[in-house]
């Protein structure tokens, strides 16, 4: 299959593209590692006039713990971040992520700039990104801002990026001690999206109840949902088996999955319920409250 | 039409072309270069027979430009044969039976290689974790995992 014709641009420099971007406008396409877009276009599913290949601009690929955040360049290839020591270290929900993400030879040129700002509900690292609470940092004509991630995405494959705007960073605030993080994805088989996955992050207090929940899913309609109510009902109790299923069963309701192969509503928005319930255990596990 | 020109060495050889934007690497591979060694599968980045090793990383030649690849180095399974004597990959795929009907084989070789030059002793299940992106419908996988046990084994 071979992609309509489009002219590629490599620049070399974020500013350089981000001119390319105010120039071509809607008709121009950031490419990163191309692991979704290219596919897109061989399929044509989409079709852009301008390429604008972003994956040789020096300064995009870093992970580094500065002021209380990891911070991660938007460059950065999912297996850079998969033998990363600092991501497994700090960030246990990103860890658990990374190897369920499409197969290995993908995450040798997928980044998670691409997977974060792509905006397809399927990509695992959006949930996760809600669950952390990261910042996402992008650069454009107008220079650079700050956009939370529960302020990012606005609909299936929509963003709050502006079209001559780049994701340049993505800012994880660091979790502090008693704190636990979990991914836990259900999928057919290697390389496929989630039929449900959920990223919990939770912090507990001396006593062992919580102080901090969050709960996301991927894939479960047409953004990552954020299904803060559910985590608020986990705060301030210790939480027993009792805690977690209401928990679960508050975060199922917030999902509206559509049926295709990976299963029909009914089963989707169960089994967005067992893996809730799967993350918080783990979570809670790891932040050291069971 | 919009053209690049690129400069990509494939298996040590230099090689300068005149490429479309949208050429992919692996019609840059079996088409201007005539190496067909690398297979199209699927075309949609799920089955790996497209593998090839870019600056040593083994990526899906059918999800990569040609013009991204400017600059890199590529390998292919031509260039595993050294002087005449086959890889040990290779040997092992041959003394252990590692295919049937050989399509998925050259990627399935290259993504080993892969393996095997970061990790020269692989668990029976990083060996399976690393091919997880490289599909075989008819071994199922048990002698490939030995063809590349015997490979690491040859090349410690």
């Amino acid at each position: 299959m071979i992609p309509a014709a489009f002219d590629y641009h490599r620049p070399g420099s974020v500013d350089e593209a981000v001119a390319l971007l105010a120039r071509y406008g809607d008709d121009a396409k950031v490419l990163s590692g191309g692991m979704s877009l290219l596919p897109v276009l061989k399929l044509r599913l989409g079709a852009f006039g301008h390429l604008i290949d972003i994956g040789r601009i020096p300064g995009l690929e870093y992970v580094k713990e500065d002021g209380g955040f990891l911070r991660i360049g938007a460059g950065t290839r999912q297996a850079t971040l998969e033998r990363n020591e600092l991501v497994r270290a700090r960030c246990q929900v990103l860890a658990d992520a990374i190897p369920l993400i499409a197969d290995p030879l993908v995450r040798n040129r997928g980044t998670i700039g691409g997977n974060v700002a792509n905006g397809d509900p399927g990509n695992d690292q959006p949930a996760i990104m809600l669950a952390l609470g990261a910042t996402l940092v992008a650069r454009g004509s107008k220079g650079e801002r700050s956009i939370a991630a529960n302020q990012f995405y606005k609909g299936v494959y929509t963003t709050a990026l502006a079209a001559d705007e780049i994701l340049t960073e993505i800012r994880i605030p660091v979790p502090s001690a008693r704190s636990g993080g979990a991914y836990v994805k259900l999928k057919r088989k290697v390389g496929d999206f989630a039929a449900a996955a959920a990223a919990v992050q939770l912090t507990l207090d001396a006593k062992g109840a919580v102080e901090r929940a969050a709960i996301a899913l991927t894939n479960a309609g047409p953004t990552p949902i954020d299904a803060s109510d559910a985590a608020g009902s986990l705060v301030g109790k210790v939480p027993d088996e009792k805690a977690i299923a209401e928990a679960a069963k508050l975060a199922a309701a917030k999902t509206s999955p559509v049926a295709d192969r990976r299963g029909s509503v009914e089963y989707k928005r169960e089994m967005a319920r067992v893996m809730v319930t799967r993350a918080l255990r783990k979570a809670l596990e790891r932040a050291g409250g069971r | 039409m919009a053209m690049h020109k690129i400069s990509v060495t494939v298996n040590g050889t230099a090689h300068s072309a005149e490429v479309e934007s949208r050429l992919l690497l692996v019609h840059f591979l079996r088409e201007a270069l005539r190496l067909t060694g690398t297979h199209i599968g699927c075309d949609t980045s799920h089955c790996g027979a497209c593998t090839v090793l870019l600056d040593d990383a083994p990526v899906k030649s059918c999800t990569v430009l040609a013009v991204q690849a400017d600059g890199a180095k590529v390998r292919t399974v031509e260039g595993l044969e050294q002087g005449g004597k086959l890889h040990p990959v290779q040997e092992g795929f041959t003394e252990k039976h590692g295919l049937q009907c050989g399509y998925c084989t050259p990627g399935m070789m290259m993504t080993s290689v892969a393996l095997l030059e970061r990790n020269g002793n692989p668990s029976e299940q990083e060996i399976r974790q690393a091919i997880a992106g490289n599909l075989c419908r008819c071994t199922g996988y048990v002698n490939i995992v030995k063809a590349v046990q015997y490979a690491a084994e040859k090349m410690r």
